[in-house]
């Protein structure tokens, strides 16, 4: 449950999972990262965290997370450091975790990491005194992803309270929508959760936004939702979670995102996905307003600016 | 008079009332199986009792710390502590499950960090203690089956 304990203080602060955060705390990420769009965009200059240096950690591929935080530090006049190939690294020579944080905290001012075990980022900021960003940990938590989603969809609609919010696809093992909707609820959304059967979202996030105060709507089907829906927020149903490929094929037609399933949705309707896509979200709908999956990549950007300049004590 | 089948201790500690069958990992949490005190230690298994079967460990001229006995809440949380001396009872207390849990059980994540090579003990936040529910405070998981993952 959201403590309602206002506490403001970011300087230093390891940002493991988005309950590290309270509400007031992301929308001041918000409201900073309001401001950090046009430095993101290259309209203006800035050198707020000019000196610093950024250590990116990947030691899972990554594309958007690893790109947006490099953008996001460079941008502010900072530099990067770091490595997204860990067999180009000591990791390979049998490094533990633990070890290869001691020289990245010895050698920037701040640490982002991406680890394939869960934890990881926790065990992470237990050995660095730097302050430490988890940008995904196995199938643990990504708050820079929530972050931004709570901002595109605060940016786009105005606010986030009152708002319906579909997330669609594989719930159950799709690492964003758990913390993503415990978010959503902190922010007094309505939830509605549509997945394939089997692959339904996890009974403990259930619980954790019953408990929040929303009660959310589960359906195995898109149209019990699409006319209401404010957002849709599209996942991947990933290939390897059926039996056969036929069963995935007829599960994965029935929950694309296309013209035709849009006709049925408010114009003012906009669908989310994380990205990288595969065919839940038609091309076809790229070129139409209800389009927001570019503009939200885009956000990662500010988004992560702003938690950078708040957690170096560069901004208040 | 009733026929005691282990003979009272005059002094030490007595963990009465371990849940059936669980005094020998009693025993591993305590730490007792990796450097037998010097002591005689008595461990009574599958004792019939008002209650049902209990099990009871006796620890000769070893006063147990409150602390060091807790953990054993773990897996026996009706447990009662009873300090002998002169062979009176001059304490009793039951086990009380602290707020962490470190060191005893390792998580049930198999992807779990602190199930790899890393210089960390397995650590876990008591979210409740009855019945015992523990969340790994790494990966934020929580542990289905505590006996099980008994380290």
């Amino acid at each position: 449950m959201y403590s309602p304990l206002i506490t403001m203080k970011f300087r230093g602060m390891d940002l493991v999972s988005i309950r590290d955060l309270t509400v007031p705390q992301m929308n001041r990420i918000m409201d900073v990262a309001e401001g950090m769009v046009p430095i993101a965009k290259g309209e203006k200059v800035s050198k707020l965290l000019d000196g610093k240096i950024l250590a990116t950690l990947f030691y899972e591929p990554s594309t958007r997370t690893k790109l947006s935080f490099e953008s996001a530090m460079m941008r502010l006049g900072g530099r990067v450091i770091g490595f997204s190939d860990p067999k180009s690294s000591s990791v390979a020579k049998g490094e533990t975790l633990a070890d290869t944080i001691r020289m990245a905290d010895a050698y920037s001012d701040l640490i982002v990491l991406r680890y394939r075990n869960e934890g990881a980022a926790r065990l992470a900021a237990d050995f660095s005194e730097v302050p430490v960003i988890n940008a995904g940990d196995g199938a643990g938590q990504h708050p820079t992803q929530t972050l931004l989603d709570l901002f595109t969809i605060r940016e786009e609609m105005g606010e986030i309270n009152g708002k319906n919010i579909a997330l669609l696809g594989d719930l159950k093992y799709g690492r964003t929508v758990h913390s993503l909707s415990e978010a959503l609820a902190m922010f007094g959304a309505k939830l509605s959760f549509v997945s394939p059967r089997g692959l339904e979202m996890p009974a403990e996030t259930v619980e954790n936004v019953e408990k929040i105060g929303t009660k959310p709507l589960i359906t195995n089907c898109l149209d019990d939702v699409i006319a209401d829906a404010d957002i849709l927020y599209v996942t991947r149903i990933q290939k390897e979670r059926f039996a056969d490929l036929a069963e995935y094929k007829k599960v994965a037609g029935s929950f694309q995102v296309n013209t035709e399933l849009l006709e049925k949705a408010k114009k003012s309707m906009r669908v989310m996905h994380p990205l990288p896509r595969v065919t839940e979200i038609d091309p076809e709908v790229d070129s139409t307003p209800h389009a927001l999956y570019f503009r939200q990549a885009f956000n990662g950007v500010p988004v992560r600016m702003a938690l950078m300049a708040l957690i170096m004590g560069a901004t208040e | 008079m009733k026929e005691l089948k282990v003979s009272p201790i005059k002094h030490g500690t007595v963990i009465d009332h371990i849940e059936c069958g669980m005094a020998l990992k009693v025993l591993k949490i305590l730490g007792l199986t990796e450097e037998p005190p010097e002591d005689t230690t008595s461990v009574i298994i599958h004792v019939p009792g008002s209650k049902g079967c209990k099990d009871i460990v006796k620890l000769e001229n070893k006063e147990l710390k409150k602390k060091e006995v807790n953990q054993i809440a773990l897996i026996s949380p009706d447990a009662t502590i009873n300090i002998i001396r002169d062979s009176e009872v001059v304490k009793k207390y039951r086990v009380e499950l602290p707020d962490t849990v470190i060191g005893i059980v390792k998580c049930g994540n198999p992807n779990c960090i602190t199930n790899f090579h890393e210089p960390v003990e397995p650590k876990f936040i008591v979210e409740s203690r009855s019945p015992v529910v523990l969340r790994c405070a790494y990966c934020n998981r929580k542990l289905e089956d505590v006996t099980a993952n008994l380290l």
